[in-house]
């Protein structure tokens, strides 16, 4: 200090380069010009490439007629639908695959994953093989093998294998007896302008509301009663059979609503013709391959998480639960599998999102998800930079949510600490 | 009074005795790792018998049955379907697979200049192995000579157009190569780039962290296959009118984009693991910002992300063959083609044998990769692990 008070330093001679402050924001402006500079070339060419052929910009287009048909439909959908509802359609489909995606290789997931480490060396090695083999294996070709290679190469309709519960397998995929209720579970919706229009008659029409009501009576009765066990036992140490009562609330009160409102429900099996099938719930080749080659795969990445997981709890929990005298199936259940689970949730979340993100490989074999059916709007459409904002905007809200939802579970599962 | 000294010493060590043969020898392996109790001996006999099962059907599916000569497809039909093999046999049909050998590896890459990939190959192969051996010296050249200088020689010479090579268009290109191709620059491209891109996201400069963190998040948030689209529909429409892009290079440009962000999450592990005094430290010896990362703290942050490094190597190889989905040829787009487009192969069996061949070259790449990256990993363990 009292050097600078001596005026030793001469800031004045001090090139402006030197100053790390000028340096950083000097960087910042020119990055930011650069940037600006190429997008605004970018948005030039691209208005006059527009220009040049003539296509609209907007989103007016997603009120044309389709066209087009979809084969796998969760919802009502024609030709003479709109691309608005042909891209839902297509949402609802990638949801669907990703859904049940997400179930099986979760389950089979964390059976290799712990059958990686069970004590019987021919269970650890038959796991060991099937993660090698699946995870160095490119998702798509699987999804290939399983579409060209196994489900096309099944009999025709008239010789369809006939399996248990009058239900068929054949080329035109998987049929089952469908379960046909008197009525809807849930109130329709439409969009009328922004707001949406709810029609509650088809649920009022049969007597499904009685079971939707025992739905949401039991969910209700069995927070209450795992509410009131965790007190009682906080309070007296005695304890509640707090699962066997809430499962039996919750199959038990549908059910008994089910028979209460005169089984409105009848069961269709399929019916074999020289050609087709007709009536029952058909599972269809295109859904079938991707979910198994996609849950196969992701399985095999998860395995290897919960196995990680699960030899990152020390060893001393382990010899601790046995000390405390607790049995290895309640140690497992009260002391390990809990500090794993914060081990495996974050990357678990992220093949979860892999999967999401995979399933737009439908695209190869033709399962309308939102990709192949966007990719169809744009090509009847020409509107590419609509469908590619579409698709980002899809995408990357169903991966914050899924991130969201995965971290809220985290921090329930972290440890607290202070 | 007398003394009776009653205890005795030993003065020689006793033998050491054999463990019991209850403890040693297979019999002991087997009852302690497969039939250690009822419920484990039951599982293991389920287990043996399944494997015995599976491992026959897939044996005599590849080998026993499969049919190893043949011109055509009635080569693999049964009688049923018009050959003359017995009905209801299944087999691999691997005459398939050899006629058509060529092309899963080279495309429509004309034959009598295919020995140009060959030699690509080769070069590659000839600085590769000693790159990748720790004991060969001069591992600096080597890089330089692989990193910077055979991307050149390998454009030059595949592509041709100069030194009177023919010139070659890119849509004559498939097959393996293709996908070797894809690989080789999304990997060489992606490291500097994702390098750069975590740099970026831990900078301290706002705007410039901004825009990392929201390209890489947007990357990442998104499938590749709707990269590679954006890629092959949009750059061509960013672009001044008539200018065009060559579809493998707009493919190129979205892999390498689409692995940089990957990348860059993993060096951004690596950075997030120094301890913040090897900075200090470099601070105080009064590097420069790109000596300090470049001198201290990058050398140690990759070597200890190597692990996911590879992993995103051997993610970006099996991402490769989406470009199928933006009608390129790579292996598996040339497989594809062979099967669904080429009556003279179209059997029950064909689907299945080339798949399962292609799926075996890309399972020796990835496994390859992933078994030198723990090689990798226990030579590189200098830490300070007890």
């Amino acid at each position: 200090m009292a050097t600078q008070d001596l005026g030793l330093r001469q800031p004045a001679k001090e090139s402006l380069l030197y100053d790390p402050k000028f340096r950083s924001l000097a960087f910042q402006v020119v990055t930011v010009l650069v940037l600006v500079g190429c997008i605004w070339w970018m948005v030039d060419n691209t208005i006059e490439n527009l220009r040049r052929s003539n296509i609209s910009t907007g989103f007016a287009f997603l009120r044309g007629r389709a066209g087009f048909d979809i084969s796998d439909r969760l919802i009502e959908y024609t030709s003479d639908s709109t691309f608005l509802r042909a891209l839902v359609v297509g949402i609802l489909n990638t949801l669907k695959v990703a859904a049940a995606g997400i179930v099986l290789a979760t389950i089979i997931g964390f059976l290799v994953g712990i059958g990686r480490l069970s004590n019987n060396w021919l269970i650890r090695k038959i796991c060991t093989v099937y993660v090698e083999i699946f995870r160095n294996i490119p998702p798509l070709l699987v999804i290939l093998f399983w579409y060209q290679g196994v489900l096309a190469v099944l009999p025709q309709v008239r010789d369809s294998y006939s399996l248990p519960f009058n239900s068929f397998l054949n080329v035109r995929g998987f049929f089952l007896p469908a379960v046909i209720w008197d009525g809807a579970f849930l109130p329709s919706f439409s969009w009328n302008g922004f707001l949406p229009n709810i029609d509650w008659s088809p649920v009022m029409a049969g007597r499904l509301w009685l079971i939707d009501i025992a739905i949401l009576l039991a969910i209700a009765m069995a927070w209450f009663v795992v509410r009131r066990a965790r007190q009682r036992q906080a309070a007296t140490g005695q304890q509640f059979p707090v699962f066997w009562t809430s499962l039996v609330l919750i199959i038990g009160l549908p059910v008994l609503a089910f028979f209460a409102a005169g089984a409105p429900a009848t069961l269709e099996f399929p019916q074999k013709g020289t050609f087709n099938l007709t009536g029952g719930a058909n599972i269809k080749p295109e859904f079938l391959s991707l979910l198994l080659a996609l849950s196969f795969y992701t399985a095999s990445f998860i395995a290897e998480i919960v196995r990680a997981g699960i030899q990152g709890v020390p060893k001393g929990q382990t010899e601790a639960y046995s000390a405390l005298g607790l049995r290895p199936g309640t140690g497992l259940r009260l002391v390990v599998i809990p500090q794993a689970l914060r081990i495996i949730i974050p990357p678990l979340t992220s093949q979860y999102l892999n999967l999401t993100k995979n399933s737009t490989l439908g695209v190869a074999i033709g399962y309308p998800e939102l990709y192949s059916v966007g990719g169809t709007t744009l090509n009847q459409t020409g509107q590419a930079i609509e469908v590619v904002v579409i698709f980002m905007v899809v995408y990357l809200s169903i991966s914050l949510l899924t991130s969201l939802v995965m971290n809220w579970f985290n921090a329930k599962m972290a440890l607290k600490e202070r | 009074m007398q003394e009776h000294d009653l205890s005795w010493v030993r003065t020689e060590m006793a033998l050491a005795q054999a463990a019991p043969p209850s403890q040693v020898g297979a019999g002991a392996w087997m009852r302690n790792n497969l039939f250690s109790t009822p419920v484990n001996s039951a599982i293991t006999l389920i287990a043996a018998l399944a494997i015995v099962w599976f491992g026959m059907q897939i044996l005599n599916w590849m080998f026993f049955s499969a049919i190893w000569s043949g011109s055509d497809r009635t080569a693999c039909l049964t009688t049923e379907q018009g050959g003359q093999l017995p009905a209801g046999w299944s087999g691999a049909c691997w005459p398939f697979v050899s006629s058509r050998f060529g092309y899963f590896m080279f495309g429509r890459y004309p034959v009598e200049e295919r020995w140009r990939v060959l030699l690509c190959g080769l070069l590659f192969l000839v600085l590769l192995v000693p790159l990748l051996t720790p004991r060969i010296p001069f591992k600096r050249l080597n890089a330089i000579l692989f990193f910077a200088v055979f991307p050149f020689v390998a454009f030059f010479l595949l592509l041709g157009g100069y030194f009177g090579l023919p010139y070659i268009e890119t849509q004559l290109w498939g097959g393996l190569m293709v996908t070797l191709v894809i690989s080789y620059v999304g990997i060489v491209t992606s490291l500097p780039l994702g390098i750069l891109l975590a740099l970026g996201r831990r900078s301290k400069m706002p705007i410039v962290k901004l825009l990392s963190v929201v390209f890489i998040e947007t990357v990442r948030g998104v499938p590749l296959v709707a990269v590679l689209f954006m890629a092959s529909f949009m750059l061509p429409l960013f672009m001044p009118p008539g200018m065009t892009f060559d579809k493998l290079l707009r493919a190129l440009i979205g892999v390498a984009l689409f692995a940089s962000a990957y990348m860059a999450e993993v060096v951004r592990g690596g950075l997030q693991a120094i301890p913040k005094g090897q900075y200090e430290g470099a601070d105080s010896l009064g590097l420069g910002y790109w000596q300090k990362m470049g001198l201290i703290v990058m050398p140690q942050a990759l070597k200890l992300v190597i692990p996911g490094i590879v992993n995103t190597f051997i993610g970006l190889f099996k991402d490769t063959t989406l470009v199928l989905i933006i009608s390129l040829f790579d292996l598996l787009g040339t497989v594809k083609q062979s099967i669904s487009g080429d009556p003279t192969w179209a059997t029950p069996q064909t689907a299945k044998t080339g798949y399962v061949f292609a799926a075996a070259i890309f399972w020796v790449f990835c496994f390859g990769m992933s078994r030198y990256s723990q090689y990798m990993e226990r030579r590189l363990d200098t830490g300070h692990r007890k």
